[in-house]
């Protein structure tokens, strides 16, 4: 009988972990392709609204970006819940948005300047009162080409 | 004879790529920036009131209140139906008494074409989600990229977005993107 059965047995060889660097390469890889850095952090809570007539913007750096929300959690001592503007990473008042188109303007070159476009990152809850006078600004300030920022909407 | 190289331990490596992993996953975003693109009207110092050169009929009144209702051309509607009724207003394929006058203008590719005067105004109040401003402005832009589809399909057998750049500007001289935003209500600007 023992004459099939070894003493100690077959040892099971220990499993390669060579290839695992190049898996984890790949994912890295993958993620760096596909995401883009983040250059704000966005103090402002916000659930984007549906459309479905999107377009997306090309070229990331002729944008600018508007933030409009109810401030995140751990700011709402300061600054209560009411909808606030933030302009990068400060938080910003109706009045600032010219200086502070002005100031995107001067830093791109001169000849990308007519292509800046505006983005505005608005939560859906926002009422129009504070959204009709960013764009009196934006009109204000010949900024005139702007998108709303907008998820895309499954169509029924 | 010559030494043999011990083997580079490689277990490391796997580590040294999770991290970088772990950096890159943290410090981007997926996110893609897309949303619905629109141009405001050149600021003008003193206010033209240009509401009385347009005729009732060529102007598509849509009205939404505080609570998100919606008032088109004087009646309640849905903002499911409006994307219907504002291609119906654009298009006006039976030219119709109350839906907007026509002007023959001379259009590259298709000849003399009867043009719409049609203009449509969006109103809101203050007080107006703009999840539902958004909402309405889509079904409107939708409306016209619809009749532009179909028009670009109906001539070119081609999509709109696949044609030359002065077909489509030839498909958007028939179906202007004319979507005027009134000030809202509420509030005076001086």
């Amino acid at each position: 009988m023992s004459k099939f059965r070894k003493k100690g047995g077959k040892e099971l060889p220990p499993i390669s972990t060579a290839s695992l660097p190049d898996i984890v390469f790949m994912l890295l890889f993958f993620f760096m392709v596909s995401t883009t850095m983040r250059e704000v952090t966005v103090n402002v809570s916000q659930k984007l609204p549906n459309a479905t007539e999107l377009s997306k913007l090309e070229k990331k750096s002729l944008v600018s970006y508007i933030y409009v929300g109810e401030p995140k959690k751990q700011f709402q001592a300061t600054f209560g819940k009411a909808p606030r503007i933030q302009l990068n990473d400060q938080w910003a008042n109706v009045g600032d948005i010219q200086d502070y188109i002005i100031a995107e303007r001067e830093a791109r070159d001169e000849a990308d300047q007519k292509f800046m476009i505006t983005s505005l990152k608005i939560d859906e809850n926002t009422k129009m009162g504070i959204v009709s006078d960013i764009k009196q600004e934006l009109r204000k300030s010949a900024a005139l080409h702007i998108n709303y920022s907008s998820r895309k909407k499954v169509e029924r | 004879m010559a030494r043999k190289v011990p083997e580079i331990a490689a277990t490391s490596l796997a580590d040294i790529a999770f991290m970088l992993l772990i950096f890159f996953l943290v410090t981007t975003t997926m996110d893609v920036d897309s949303g619905l693109e629109r141009r405001l009207p050149q600021w003008q110092e003193e206010k033209i009131e240009d509401d009385t050169q347009i005729k009732e009929r060529n102007v598509f009144v849509v009205l939404v209140n505080r609570n998100n209702d919606l008032l088109v051309e004087n009646e309640y509607a849905r903002i499911e139906d409006l994307r219907e009724r504002a291609k119906l207003f654009m298009a006006n394929p039976y030219n119709e008494e109350n839906l907007p006058e026509k002007e023959i203008k001379e259009v590259p590719f298709f000849g003399s074409v009867e043009v719409t005067k049609g203009v449509i105004s969006l109103r809101n109040d203050l007080d107006t989600k703009y999840g539902t401003y958004i909402a309405v402005q889509n079904e409107l832009v939708a409306a016209i990229n619809e009749l532009r589809e179909e028009l670009a399909k109906a001539k070119f057998k081609k999509s709109y977005s696949n044609l030359q750049k002065d077909e489509q500007k030839a498909i958007r001289t028939i179906y202007p993107s004319r979507i005027s935003e009134a000030e809202p209500k509420g509030k005076n600007y001086e």
